[in-house]
């Protein structure tokens, strides 16, 4: 069993921040005489390149600059640094290091987003480099010492052996000479082929249990410092709009309160003692607000005004096309036509928000749970004022990312608190109320598919017209290409990691981009949810349509996409479809690709009065290419339909003057365990290219399920969440 | 001022009596195992044992908590050994982000304590804690390891 690492990292950074504000991963330099310079961990083992710390006992620190939010990355990756480096398995930890090193360090450690899906893909080949760059220097610090040609030599489990002599020697008796050698360069590390790996492609033991299950974790919200305090915060319900006034007499006296202060131009945070005292007094403080125009909006003035976006007379930025769609519709000989819609969605996060804060003019550090940790440095240089070498950001555990923790509203927050208290740490943490009313919510869409057929029942057009918010118009405008979304299309473009996979003889994909005033963010699985939810129904519409069986109608369309067919078949297949379900029991499919993978699912449901849903099994399909650890990915998978099923079910925020109605998990709930149906995964890994797995599934969970609500009552759902239906789980 | 038993401890904390258990536990007696998620007794990440059973803590204030036996996350091992259930779970690998898991386990333990071997529909009326990651296929299987263990 390896070591769970996390906590004593966290422990031991905590020490750090603490006692010398400032002290990273690496406390100091030896330049030696005519020979680079070594880095040393804070405990003084040299690195031998950013990604390896070796410890004299054989303990390889491997560095991971993606963040761990539940996905399994953290281990995943030092699989791959573990494979190529060909060190002693059950002596890896890991750790993270800090965006300001990272800076100070010329970025070395590369990205350190953790979003769609990339966690392992967008790093794995830089990474395995780096192991095999390490395994290169430490096997010829060994061949120097012994005076034999490398290729003599052997790496396995930390120990080089040198075949002919027999001789042996471990990476921890060489580490302080290799970490003094100029690594190779960069054309002569070789890689392994993945089917000959030994750790990667394994499903190895997380490396982070232990401390989940003995409460040891440190998340941020348990962080502590010396001296410090507690806040809480309100930020403007209504969007967009600004905290007019409050009366902090009202609360002057209530137990532990220490400051109130005003966030930005739109919140006010109580700062105490201890956050129940802080969360009290806050709730008890009259707060006047300036509203101003947003507070006119709800869900049906939203949702009229991309209904409307619908209308082909309107504006539409083209993402996907060939043929003449509309002329071929037009001229068809039968024609079918539905509305489709999906609501806003939280990414609730069983941790709230939260960030530490500790602010001097000389030093701004910050402790938090973020999926970028280069984006929560920025946020703490601009919240601060301060320059880079000034800054620091330590990141945490997190209790749940799903995208949310992407963003850095709640770290500026704390900054901003901090900075009115200089020299006392302060913890912000979010209430639930809170978490629930300044989401970075799921856009909200709507779309209306025209389906056109020949004579011949052949279909002939599709046009897909999406109306509704752009999450890049917000979160990223840089990224939009002269004004369009290309991330509005996910499972719909042309090409790329998103690619459609159905060739139909003309077709037009478009999208009207209407962005009401709620913040949009990306929200697990993004725009896969609601597009393959339109596309995968209206599939099986399709198919009805003209007395076609689903899988059939599709596989016509899909023979120039032999990847998505393949996962289309390998869980209709393992699902029996074309065999007779048992009694009582319906079918639903559904297949998509997203983040450079190919994934499709299928549900077993039964429904009582019409109304009550009976999940009874999964089956769900994935081709990322490769897989660096099944296990993981089938908890991913599983996962997947935990989240896609809870936002189909139960999801679903809705908007009423300017602001969010949900405030917890009584109006916005939950899946639990009895209603949890059983997934069996089958794994087609084709090799070749690299996908995602986190996000893809969640896209196919809600069609299949609804395609076999379907098939069980003649009913067809084309609104989110079923809820609103008065549909629930039986 | 209260003083609570915890993890066989008696504490003296200085809070009002109606802070919420799970505040009291995790600011002035300082274990942080027991999570805060909803405030509102609906997520479960705060439960911890009270008497033996499964409670939320948001939703019992310091002073009924007062005389009576609180086992918290940090309390579950006991002799130096994790709990079966704690085993189980490191066995079948079941935390994702991990940040429910402490509530689950405890839920999990006092189920196993009231029923040793529980069926599927058992653990379904029993465990209604929300797991956003949604380990519930691992939880499942790791209830019914530590069932049998």
């Amino acid at each position: 069993m390896n070591q769970h690492v996390m906590p004593k990292l966290n422990r031991r950074a905590f020490v750090i921040g603490a006692a010398a504000a400032g002290a990273g991963l690496a406390i100091g330099l030896d330049i030696p005489f005519g020979g680079p310079q070594v880095v040393r961990a804070a405990d003084g083992s040299p690195e031998v390149n950013v990604w390896v710390v070796i410890r004299p006992d054989n303990t390889t620190v491997i560095r991971v600059a993606r963040s761990e939010m539940g996905q399994g990355t953290l281990t995943g990756l030092a699989q791959l640094v573990a494979e190529e480096l060909e060190c002693d398995w059950s002596k890896v930890i890991t750790e993270y290091p800090t965006p300001g090193q990272s800076v100070a360090r010329k970025r070395p450690w590369g990205d350190f987003s953790t979003g769609g899906s990339r966690g392992i893909r967008s790093s794995q080949e830089y990474v395995r480099k780096g192991g095999a760059t390490a395994r290169m220097m430490l096997v010829q610090a060994a061949t120097n010492e012994w005076k034999v040609p490398a290729s003599e030599c052997t790496a396995a489990n930390s120990v080089i052996t040198h075949t002919p002599s027999g001789r042996t020697t471990t990476y921890g008796k060489v580490v302080e000479a290799a970490a003094k050698l100029t690594p190779p360069a960069d054309a002569d590390v070789k890689l392994k082929d993945p089917k000959d790996w030994k750790i990667a492609g394994k499903g190895v033991k997380r490396l982070d249990t232990v401390d989940k299950t003995t409460g040891a974790m440190i998340y941020g919200a348990d962080f502590k410092l010396p001296g410090m305090l507690n806040a809480a915060i309100k930020d403007a319900p209504v969007f967009g709009s600004k905290l007019k006034s409050y009366d902090e007499a009202k609360i002057a006296g209530m137990k532990g309160v220490k400051k109130v202060v005003k966030v930005g131009d739109s919140a006010v945070a109580v700062v105490a003692d201890t956050w129940w005292h802080a969360k009290t007094a806050l709730d008890a403080l009259p707060i006047v607000w300036d509203e101003g125009e947003n507070a006119k909006v709800s869900s049906e003035s939203i949702a009229k005004w991309l209904a409307e976006g619908l209308d082909n007379s309107q504006p539409a930025f083209i993402g996907n096309q060939n043929g003449d769609a509309k002329a071929a519709i037009a001229s068809a000989v039968k024609k079918v036509e539905a509305v489709y819609n999906y609501p806003y969605q939280n990414h609730a996060t069983m941790e709230p928000m939260n960030a530490t804060a500790l602010y001097t003019p000389d030093k701004c550090e910050v402790w938090c749970g973020t999926q970028n940790g280069e984006a929560a440095f920025a946020a703490t240089l601009e919240a601060s004022g301060l320059p880079a070498e000034k800054c620091e950001v330590h990141k945490l555990i997190l209790g749940g990312g799903f995208g949310r923790r992407g963003m850095t509203d709640y770290v500026r927050q704390a900054v901003l608190i901090a900075k009115q208290m200089p020299g006392t740490p302060v913890k912000l943490l979010w209430s639930r109320e809170e978490d629930m009313a300044q989401g970075k919510f799921h856009p909200v869409t709507q779309c209306k598919l025209t389906g056109a057929f020949d004579a011949d029942n052949n279909l002939t057009a599709l046009h897909v017209r999406l109306s509704g918010q752009s999450i890049l118009y917000t979160v990223r405008p840089a990224a939009l290409v002269n004004g369009m979304d290309t991330a509005a299309f996910q499972g719909l473009s042309p090409s790329g990691d998103a690619a459609f996979g159905y060739s139909v003889p003309n077709l037009l994909v478009e999208h009207s981009m209407r962005n009401p005033h709620v913040p949009p963010g990306f929200w697990r699985g993004v725009n896969v949810n609601q597009n393959a939810i339109y596309m995968e129904c209206f599939m099986d519409e399709l198919a009805h349509s003209v007395g076609q069986d689903p899988v059939e109608f599709r596989r016509k369309l899909m023979s120039k996409h032999p990847k998505h067919l393949a996962v289309l078949n390998a869980v209709a297949e393992k699902i029996g479809w074309g065999k007779p379900a048992p009694q009582g029991v319906y079918r639903g499919i559904a297949q998509v690709m997203g983040y450079g993978s190919y994934v499709a699912g299928a549900a077993e449901i039964s429904v009582t009065d019409g109304s009550k849903i009976k999940v009874h099994r999964i089956v769900a399909s994935t081709d990322p290419g490769y897989i660096v650890n099944p296990a993981q990915v089938e908890r991913q998978i599983a996962g997947s339909f935990v989240y896609g099923l809870s936002a189909l079910f139960y999801g679903g925020c809705t908007v009423k003057d300017g602001k969010m109605e949900q405030t917890n998990f009584d109006t916005y709930n939950s899946m639990r365990i009895a209603e949890m149906p059983k997934v069996e995964c089958v794994m087609v890994p084709s090799g070749g290219f690299w996908g995602g797995v986190g996000e893809p599934t969640i896209g196919v969970a809600a069609p299949a399920v609804l395609n076999a609500y379907f098939a069980a009552t003649g009913k067809r759902i084309r609104s989110v969440p079923l809820k609103d239906q008065n549909i629930t789980f039986a | 001022m209260a003083n609570l038993t915890i993890n066989g401890k008696t504490i003296n904390v200085d809070v009002e009596d109606d802070t919420p258990l799970l505040w009291a536990i995790r600011e002035n007696v300082g274990l942080t195992g027991t999570k805060y998620g909803c405030g509102i007794a609906l997520c479960g990440a705060c439960t911890v044992h009270v008497d033996g059973v499964a409670m939320r803590s948001c939703g019992m204030t310091v002073s009924e908590a007062v005389g009576k036996q609180i086992t918290t996350i940090e309390g579950l091992a006991s002799n130096g050994a994790l709990h079966k259930v704690q085993q189980a779970w490191i066995a079948h690998d079941v935390p994702q982000c991990g940040y429910c898991q402490s509530g689950m386990i405890m839920a999990v333990a006092a189920l196993l304590k009231e029923k040793p071997k529980p069926t599927d529909q058992d653990i379904d009326e029993a465990i209604t804690n929300i797991c956003r990651c949604g380990t519930f296929q691992q939880v499942r299987e790791a209830i019914h390891a530590a069932a049998s263990a």
